[in-house]
C-alpha cells in the first residue's frame, strides 16, 4: 500500500537501486578504462546501443520481455520471505517443454498450437520450482541452494535432450531439436519488430502487482513472509500458499522459456541457456521485489545487456565484457541492501525506528 | 594494548545491536534472514575460530584497567569503595515535535535500590536509554559522581559500570549460556580459551544468586530463564549499576522475589546500585529503598518507599485517584463442553517431550487459568492450541469435533487467541496496522469481495473503528505495526482478537506481560467480560495473582503434566506453589 505516510521510505526504494546502477557504472568505467578503451565513449556506446533510436530501443524491448518474467520467479518468492534462484532452470524447462508440446501438435492451427506451447511452458517451469518449494516446505530443504542446484540439472537435460531423444539429425555441428513451423511461430506487434513476450511480460508483472497486492491470496503471502508464526496463529495454510507461489514464481520464468523459443530461436539448444535467468535475479533484487518496477528495470538491464555487441565492435572490448559490468551490478546492488535505514533523509523524522509512545490521539477516560 | 580493547569493544557492540534488531523480526527460519541476523555471523564466527589454546595473562584485568583508563582516578578510586552516584539533570528528549521526557531529574544514590515507575510511554525507558547512550538527549546532562560524562553508546555506560538488562532478550539463541556470557564481554581478545572460561564460568555460577546450565543454547531456555541469564550477563560482567527494565515480568511470583531479594542483599553490601523499571507496586514496596514516577515526561513525583503509601504512588503515577476494578462475575448459564484435551502430547524444539498428556475440558463461561513456572510446557501447549505446533499425539476436540487449527475451523468455532510476546507471535512487523487488524477477516466480506479482491477502503475504515475503541496510539492506521510501542503492539492484537461479537473460545498466553497497570486493568476487563458473555478461556499465565484474580479453575502444569487442578475460590496457596515447584 502506497500512501503518504510511506513515502520517505518509498523514496529510498528508489533511490538506493538507482544510486547502486550509477556507481557499478561507475566502477564499470574503471574497468574499461584499465582494459585500455575510453569509459565515456563506452557509456555514450551503451546509451546509444540501449536508448539511442528506435532500431536499437526495440532491440532493447526483444531482451527485456525475457527479463520481466525470469525477474518474478525471484520476486514472488521473495514475498514469502524465500530466496529462489532457479530461474535459469526454470526457463529452459520451460523451453523443453513448449518445443515437446508443440512440435507434438503441430498439425493444429496455429492459435491452439501457440496456447499449447505456452500452457507447457508454464506448467513445466511451474512444477520444476514448485517442487522447490515443496523441499522447502515438507522437508527443510534450503530454497535457494536447491533451486541453484536444479539449474545444473535443467542445462544437463536440455543438453541431453537436444544431444540425443529429441535431436533433429540434420543439426550437425550445433545440436537441437526440430525447429517449430514458422506458422506456429509468435509473431511481432504490428509496426515494430517486438515480439508478443513483451505484451506476456507487461501483463505477467501487472497481475502479479495485482494478486500480490490487492487479493487475499496476496495478503496471505505477504503474512507468512512478514511472519510465518502470525500466519499460523491466524490458521493460513503455509504449506499450500508456498508451493502455489512457487508454482507460479516457476510458471512465469517457463513462460519466458516458451516465448524465447517460440519467438526468437525457433528450435531448443543450448543458447536457450542464453542468462535470461540469472539477469533476471538481478532485475528482481534491483527493482526491491516490486513487479511493476521489476518492468521498468527489465528494460533499463535490457538495454545495458543489448550493448555488448557494440562494445566488441567499436571498442574492441570482448563481448563478454558486458558480463563483467552484470556482476558489478550485482555485488553493488547486494552492498547496497546493507545501506537501507542508514540515510537521516529517508527516515521519518517524527518516528524514527521506534517512536515514543507518546499519546497521538487522546486517551479516552474510560481506560 | 588500548588498540586492542578498542577492537574488542566494538565488535561486541555491533553483536549487541544486531542481536536487539533481530528480536522483532526472528521468524521461524523461513523469513529471509534480515539483516540483523546475517550482522551476527562475523561477530560469532570470529569468536568460534578464535578457539585455540592461548591465554591472555592480562584478560582478567582488562575489564578494572577499561574502568580506570575511561573513568579517570576519581572514578577508579570510588569503583573500589562503593557504586558511582548516577544523576541525570534536567534531561529533555524530543523526537520530532513530541517531548518523550520533559526536563526529567532523578538522582542515583550509591548502594541503594531505586524504583522507576510511569504508565506505558510516560519515558521510563526513553530516559534510561539516554542513560545508557542508546539515545543522545535533546539537552541535559548525566552526571557520574558530579562529572558530566558523554555516554555515546552502551560500550561507554558500560566503562562507567553501568549495565542495562532490557524488556527483549539479548542473547543469541543460536549460542549457549557459556557462550553467550563469554560474547557480552566487553574485553574479549581474539583468542577464546574455552577450557579456562568454562573453568572460570563454572567457578562464577557457584557464587552467582541463581543458577543455569552452561551448556544449553539459549534457543531452549524459557523466558524466565532467559531473564535470568540477562542478570547475570550483567553481574559477570561486573556492572555496578544495574539498570533492570522490567525484570519480573517473566518470572514467577516466587522467582521474582528471590532474584529481587538476592539483587537487594547486593545492594545492601553496598556493592550495587539498581535502577529499576517497574510496573509492579507490591514489589516496589517489597524491595525498592527509592522511588521516582514518571508521568507523560514529565517528573511526576519521588521519594522515599517507607514514606510513601501505594496509593501515593498510583495518584502520582495516574495524576489521580484510582481503585483497582474488581471483577464481577456473573454466574454461567448453561454449561456446554467447548474445548477438550485428551491425552495431548507434543514435543519442543529440541524433539524432547514437553506437554505429556494432558486432559482438560474447558466448558463455556468459565476461565481456566493454567499456572506454572515457566518452560514447563504451557508455551508448546499454548502453541498447539494456537496452531503454530504440530501435537505428536493426542486429541483436541472443539465443540466436540476434531480440531487442527486450520483457518476454516478457527472461524466456525470462532477461535481467537492473545499469544505471548504479540510481536512475535501474532502481528507482521512490516506490514500496516491495518493490515495487522485485519488478519482475521481479510479474506471474508466485507474485507473481501468475492473471497479474493481485497476491499483496502474497508480493511482501513474497520481498523480506523478499532483503533479509537481500543485507543491504541498509532500515527496512521498505514503505520507499520512494528513501529509501535510495545503497549500499543499488544492493543492491535487484543482489538483483533476481543473485537469478534461471536467469539467463543479464547486461548491466552501472558496477555499482560509487560504492560501497565491501566492497561491490565483493561485486558483484566476484557476477559472476564468475554467470559460473563459465555466464551470458554485458556488463561496461561506466570503470574498467579492475575490467575487468582481472573479463573474460575485454576490447573497447574509441572514437567509437561498437570499435577493439581481446584476450583480457584476453594485452592489452596501452598499446594499450588508447592505443585509448581514439582513436589
Amino acid at each position: 500500500m502506497l500512501n503518504h505516510y510511506h513515502w520517505r521510505g518509498t523514496l529510498e526504494a528508489v533511490c538506493i537501486p538507482i544510486a547502486a546502477i550509477f556507481f557499478s557504472l561507475v566502477l564499470f568505467g574503471i574497468f574499461c578504462a584499465l582494459a585500455g578503451a575510453d569509459p565515456l565513449g563506452v557509456y555514450a556506446s551503451i546509451y546509444k546501443a540501449a536508448f539511442g533510436s528506435w532500431f536499437s530501443f526495440q532491440n532493447t524491448l526483444i531482451r527485456a520481455s525475457p527479463l520481466m518474467l525470469t525477474s518474478l520467479c525471484t520476486a514472488l518468492p521473495a514475498q514469502l520471505g524465500l530466496m529462489i534462484i532457479g530461474n535459469e532452470g526454470a526457463f529452459v524447462i520451460g523451453g523443453i517443454g513448449a518445443v515437446a508440446v508443440g512440435l507434438a501438435i503441430s498439425s493444429a492451427p496455429p492459435t491452439v498450437v501457440q496456447l499449447a506451447m505456452a500452457i507447457s511452458g508454464i506448467v513445466c517451469g511451474g512444477l520444476w520450482i514448485g517442487a522447490v518449494g515443496a523441499l522447502r516446505y515438507y522437508r527443510a530443504v534450503n530454497e535457494t541452494i536447491s533451486s541453484l542446484l536444479l539449474n545444473y540439472v535443467a542445462i544437463a537435460l536440455l543438453n541431453h535432450l537436444v544431444s540425443g531423444p529429441m535431436r533433429d539429425p540434420s543439426s550437425l555441428n550445433k545440436p537441437s531439436t526440430y525447429p517449430i513451423p514458422a506458422l506456429d511461430m509468435l509473431g511481432s506487434i504490428p509496426g515494430t519488430r517486438v515480439h508478443y513476450g513483451l505484451i506476456y511480460g507487461l501483463i505477467a508483472c501487472a497481475i502479479t502487482y495485482f494478486l500480490m497486492r490487492r487479493t487475499t491470496f496476496g495478503f496471505a503471502a505477504r503474512t507468512i513472509g512478514g511472519n510465518i508464526r502470525a500466519a499460523r496463529i491466524a490458521g493460513l495454510p503455509v504449506g499450500k500458499l508456498t508451493v502455489a507461489i512457487c508454482f507460479l514464481a516457476g510458471s512465469c520464468a517457463g513462460l519466458a522459456g516458451m516465448v524465447e523459443v517460440a519467438a526468437v530461436q525457433g528450435r531448443a539448444n543450448e543458447s536457450l541457456n542464453a542468462n535470461y535467468g540469472y539477469a533476471g535475479i538481478l532485475v528482481a533484487f534491483v527493482a526491491r521485489y516490486n513487479p511493476l518496477a521489476a518492468s521498468l528495470v527489465a528494460v533499463l538491464l535490457g538495454g545495458i545487456l543489448a550493448s555488448g555487441g557494440i562494445l566488441q565492435r567499436l571498442h574492441s572490448l570482448p563481448d563478454a565484457t558486458i558480463l563483467v559490468f552484470q556482476g558489478l551490478v550485482f555485488l553493488v546492488v547486494l552492498y547496497s541492501e546493507s545501506l537501507y535505514g542508514r540515510f537521516r533523509v529517508f527516515q521519518d523524522q517524527s518516528t524514527v525506528r521506534r517512536p515514543p509512545s507518546v499519546p497521538y490521539v487522546p486517551r479516552p477516560t474510560s481506560l | 594494548m588500548s588498540n586492542q580493547i578498542d577492537t574488542a569493544q566494538d565488535s561486541n557492540h555491533f553483536q549487541t545491536k544486531a542481536n536487539l534488531h533481530t528480536q522483532g523480526f526472528a521468524g521461524d527460519g523461513s523469513g529471509t534472514a534480515d539483516k540483523g541476523e546475517a550482522a551476527t555471523a562475523p561477530g560469532g564466527s570470529l569468536r568460534e575460530n578464535g578457539g585455540v589454546d592461548c591465554i591472555d595473562p592480562n584478560r582478567l584485568d582488562f575489564l578494572e584497567q577499561a574502568q580506570r583508563s575511561a573513568g579517570g582516578s576519581s572514578l577508579a578510586t570510588s569503583l573500589l569503595a562503593q557504586p558511582p552516584e548516577l544523576e541525570v539533570v534536567n534531561i529533555t528528549k524530543q523526537f520530532g515535535t513530541m517531548f518523550a521526557l520533559d526536563s526529567v531529574s532523578m538522582s542515583l544514590k550509591p548502594g541503594t535500590f531505586h524504583a522507576l515507575l510511569g504508565e506505558n510511554g510516560a519515558g521510563k525507558s526513553t530516559l534510561v536509554k539516554c542513560i545508557m547512550g542508546f539515545y543522545a538527549p535533546t539537552s541535559g546532562e548525566v552526571l557520574i559522581d558530579k562529572q558530566i560524562c558523554q555516554i555515546a553508546s552502551p560500550r561507554d555506560a558500560h566503562r562507567y559500570g553501568i549495565g542495562m538488562v532490557y524488556q527483549h532478550f539479548t542473547s543469541v539463541p543460536a549460542m549457549t549460556v557459556a557462550e553467550n556470557l563469554v560474547l557480552s564481554r566487553f574485553d574479549s581478545s581474539n583468542l577464546i580459551n574455552w577450557k579456562l572460561e568454562h573453568e572460570q564460568l563454572s567457578a562464577f555460577m557457584q557464587t552467582a544468586p541463581f543458577q543455569i546450565p552452561l551448556d544449553v543454547p539459549v534457543a531452549q531456555l524459557a523466558a524466565g530463564q532467559k531473564q535470568k541469564l540477562e542478570i547475570l550477563k550483567q553481574l559477570y560482567l561486573k556492572s555496578r549499576i544495574l539498570i533492570l527494565d522490567e525484570p519480573t515480568s517473566v518470572l514467577t511470583p516466587k522467582e521474582a522475589d528471590e532474584v529481587l531479594g538476592l539483587l537487594q542483599a547486593e545492594v545492601q553490601t553496598g556493592w550495587l546500585s539498581v535502577l529499576m523499571i517497574s510496573h509492579k507496586f507490591r514489589e516496589v514496596t517489597a524491595f525498592a529503598d527509592e522511588v521516582t514516577v514518571l508521568r507523560k515526561g514529565k517528573l511526576a513525583g519521588h521519594g522515599l518507599v517507607k514514606e510513601l503509601s501505594i496509593q501515593d504512588m498510583a495518584e502520582m503515577m495516574m495524576g489521580e485517584k484510582r481503585e483497582p476494578q474488581q471483577v464481577e462475575k456473573v454466574a454461567p448459564s448453561a454449561l456446554a463442553p467447548i474445548l477438550q484435551l485428551k491425552d495431548l502430547h507434543a514435543n519442543k524444539d529440541n524433539g524432547l517431550e514437553a506437554v505429556a498428556g494432558v486432559n482438560l475440558t474447558i466448558y463455556s463461561g468459565e476461565i481456566v487459568g493454567i499456572a506454572g513456572i515457566s518452560g514447563n510446557g504451557q508455551r508448546e501447549l499454548v502453541e498447539v492450541l494456537a496452531g503454530q505446533r504440530q501435537a505428536t499425539s493426542g486429541q483436541v476436540l472443539v465443540n466436540g469435533e476434531i480440531y487442527r487449527a486450520t483457518r476454516a475451523e478457527m472461524f466456525r468455532h470462532q477461535i481467537f487467541s492473545l499469544p505471548e510476546e504479540p510481536l512475535r507471535n501474532a502481528c507482521v512487523p512490516n506490514m500496516s496496522v491495518a493490515e495487522n487488524l485485519a488478519l482475521r477477516t481479510f479474506d471474508r466480506p466485507p474485507q473481501a469481495k468475492g473471497g479474493w479482491l481485497l476491499i483496502h477502503r474497508v480493511i482501513r475504515q474497520m481498523a480506523q473503528a478499532l483503533v479509537t475503541r481500543f485507543s491504541i496510539k498509532t500515527p496512521s492506521v498505514d503505520t507499520p505495526v512494528g513501529n509501535l510501542s510495545g503497549g500499543n503492539v499488544q492493543r492491535t492484537v487484543l482489538a483483533r482478537e476481543l473485537s469478534s461479537e461471536r467469539i467463543k473460545l479464547l486461548i491466552a498466553a501472558n496477555p499482560c506481560f509487560g504492560l501497565d497497570f491501566a492497561a491490565v486493568e483493561y485486558i483484566h476487563g476484557q476477559i472476564v467480560a468475554a467470559r460473563n458473555r459465555g466464551v470458554a478461556v485458556l488463561l496461561v499465565s506466570e503470574d498467579l495473582d492475575e490467575l487468582l484474580k481472573l479463573s474460575d479453575r485454576i490447573v497447574v502444569i509441572s514437567g509437561g503434566r498437570f499435577v493439581y487442578e481446584s476450583v480457584t475460590t476453594n485452592a489452596d496457596f501452598a499446594a499450588i506453589s508447592q505443585s509448581m515447584a514439582g513436589h
